[in-house]
């Protein structure tokens, strides 16, 4: 235990700004995340190894000697291809049963995801080199990397980009007919196979993107994907499926949340502390829930 | 009636004979075999939960990491300071004497098995009221948190590893090591296999059963659901506490995410290895484990490198083609043999409105 954050009201501050900075990025995710547990009713934990692979696709090309910030683009275009082969292959048969079913599908698939990930990109921690220099603030008391400034303003461009698109496209009004009944939607003529199969791409789209700005911003393993998942599981069950603005709130909450616990707890209980926040939660509301003789569904 | 009886008996003193010669036929292996032992414990107690009650947990792993740091502090902390020893990683500045091994791991083991039990009981109340896949998410977040912090805590070794007391170098023989961790987890399985089997005739597993059909026609019907959720999860905790001390002293080292809060291999294994055999049978999840083992270590070897691979696929394949796993597949095949009776005309009728 530190307290030495409440005594400096400047570390407060850069806690703050990373946290919210980072917070948008989790936002991010667990916008795919809700896209597809609304749309699909599948809890994928495979999400958090997505945005890694995602990730080595930008530092990839990074190695190539393209600017990592070009990955924002490529990433999510081969990610959507993954995320639509992910579909076909196994997703598809997993859609209407029992949702302990998809979670251990998607268990599977990011065991497999993981080691993959390690066969090809080898188990060191990487980071790709934006280059981007850093801000300083309050006479230098507070540095801010510009890459994570880069970071957030492109997970808000790209999300509402997709809320424009979700709202006006052909297949986007598709997907929001199929969320709110699949058979209606069926009856009516949308092809609903298709309608998974793109919004599951959609979603590794997205990890795509996050995975590509977590390259620059932070830094990439092939074993870290789970805490993705569970941050981004602990915003929609706060947050609720389908509302966006409070998926943004709840994932800055998340981000200062764990800056903080970062410096309170150290750094070794950073993950910890997520984890247990997620159990915190579900409890909490489970408690809230049984006031009124209700469970959470 | 009487003839079945005699028969299962058969079979019973069969399987006792055979497990009590097993390391002597198969002297090589015994390590393999108490693996075996842990991994059937496992799984049988993880039926309980996910195939009998329907609640579908990863945080099992919780018990059994908690029973292997409980067993090896138990057994450093009762003769000596146990800070001082987790510090010293394993040098043997410490030397437990036989008889302080046997006590150390008697009372460890003890411990091991009624403090998760306890804890299952305290955090029941709270957990238990999710359902379905909050709870398999909460468990989840549960076990590897567990492993975090314990990763973290000092006195028990933190990132570094805890090193359990080596077996007393007193004992000449060089095959008791390798005996003595067999014969406990033997007993532990056939302690468990009469317990659970126990449960399988009683009352309480059709409690269980009502509360996976649904849980709130079972409080409609005046079960208090909610208490039975607790015990049930206590009994799993039970065995799964002795069951990771065993392994802890087998294995003779302690990592906190790699050994211990294992949610990557054993908290998976022990769900897949229900499911293989076929949840909400007895003999499922010994099947189960059997030939999940036999699998795992015969073919691990020939793909070195490629196994986890190997793993998730299979997870995959069992989950989407297998979700009844063996004992499923034998019923659906064999209903007469599971002593159910099929109304032919029904059978047909059902078939007509496919």
């Amino acid at each position: 235990m530190d307290f030495l954050i409440f005594k400096a009201p400047m570390l407060m501050v850069q806690a703050s700004l990373d946290g919210i900075l980072l917070g948008i990025l989790f936002a991010l995710i667990a916008y795919g995340m809700a896209l597809q547990w609304g749309v699909m009713n599948i809890i994928n934990i495979a999400q958090g190894d997505l945005v890694i692979l995602g990730g080595y696709i930008a530092y990839t090309i990074y190695l190539w000697g393209i600017h990592p910030a070009w990955g924002v683009i490529i990433s999510p275009i081969i990610m959507f291809f993954v995320g639509w082969g992910l579909y076909k292959l196994v997703i598809n048969k997993v859609v209407d049963r029992d949702l302990f079913i998809s979670i251990l599908a998607t268990f599977g698939i990011a065991i497999v995801f993981q080691q993959l990930m390690n066969f090809i990109f080898g188990a060191d921690v990487v980071v790709a080199q934006s280059e981007y220099g850093t801000t300083m603030l309050f006479d230098n008391s507070v540095t801010l990397p510009n890459s994570k400034i880069f970071s957030a303003f492109i997970s808000v461009l790209y999300a509402v980009a997709l809320v424009i698109y979700m709202k006006k496209s052909r297949l986007g009004r598709a997907i929001r007919a199929t969320a709110q009944n699949a058979r209606a939607a069926k009856i009516l003529g949308v092809d609903t196979e298709k309608v998974y199969a793109a919004t599951f791409g959609i979603n590794a789209a997205l990890c795509g993107i996050a995975g590509a700005l977590i390259s620059i911003t932070l830094t990439l393993h092939p074993y870290v994907g789970l805490p993705y998942t569970v941050r981004s599981f602990m915003i929609v069950i706060v947050a609720g499926l389908g509302n966006l603005p409070a998926v943004a709130v709840s994932g800055m909450g998340l981000g200062l949340f764990e800056e903080f616990a970062d410096y309170i707890l150290g750094t070794e209980f950073r993950i910890g502390a997520v984890f247990l926040l997620l159990v915190l939660i579900l409890v909490y509301r489970r408690f809230k829930l049984s006031k009124k003789r209700e469970y959470l569904k | 009636m009487e003839k079945v009886k005699q028969k299962d008996l058969i079979l019973y003193s069969c399987l006792i004979i055979l497990g009590l010669a097993a390391p002597y036929l198969f002297s090589a292996f015994k390590v393999q075999l108490t693996y075996l032992c842990v991994l059937i414990v496992l799984a049988m107690t993880w039926n309980l939960q996910g195939g009998e009650m329907g609640y579908n947990t990863f945080g099992n792993i919780l018990f059994y990491g908690l029973g292997m740091y409980l067993t090896a502090s138990v057994q450093v902390g009762m003769f000596f300071p146990l800070a001082e020893w987790t510090e010293s990683g394993g040098e043997k500045t410490f030397v437990h004497t036989t008889a302080q091994y046997f006590q150390g791991i008697g009372v460890g083991l003890l411990v091991s098995a009624i403090v998760p039990a306890v804890i299952a009981g305290a955090i029941g109340y709270a957990i238990l009221g999710l359902r379905g896949h909050y709870f398999a998410i909460c468990t989840l977040g549960l076990g590897i948190a567990a492993g975090e912090i314990a990763g973290g805590i000092e006195i028990i070794g933190a990132g570094q590893g805890f090193t359990t007391p080596p077996f007393p170098a007193e004992i000449v023989d060089t095959e008791a090591r390798g005996k003595f961790f067999y014969f406990l987890s033997f007993a532990l399985l056939v302690g468990t296999f009469i317990f659970v089997k126990y449960i399988y005739g009683s009352r309480f597993r059709l409690i269980l059963n009502a509360i996976r059909d649904n849980e709130d026609k079972a409080e409609a019907m005046g079960i208090q659901t909610m208490k039975y959720k607790i015990v049930g999860w206590m009994c799993s905790a039970f065995f799964c506490g002795l069951a990771g001390g065993i392994m802890g002293g087998l294995i003779g080292y302690i990592d906190s995410t790699d050994v211990a809060f294992d949610g990557r291999e054993m908290g998976v294994f022990m769900v897949l290895m229900a499911i293989l055999g076929g949840k909400g049978t007895l003999w499922g999840p010994v099947i189960g484990a059997t030939l999940f083992h036999f699998f795992k270590e015969g073919l691990w070897t020939l793909i070195l490198g490629w196994q986890y691979v190997a793993l998730g696929v299979l997870i995959v394949v069992i989950v989407v083609y297998f979700p009844e796993g063996l004992m499923g597949w034998l019923r659906e095949k064999y209903p007469e043999r599971f002593g159910e009776v099929i109304d032919e005309k029904d059978r047909k009728a059902q078939v007509e409105l496919k």
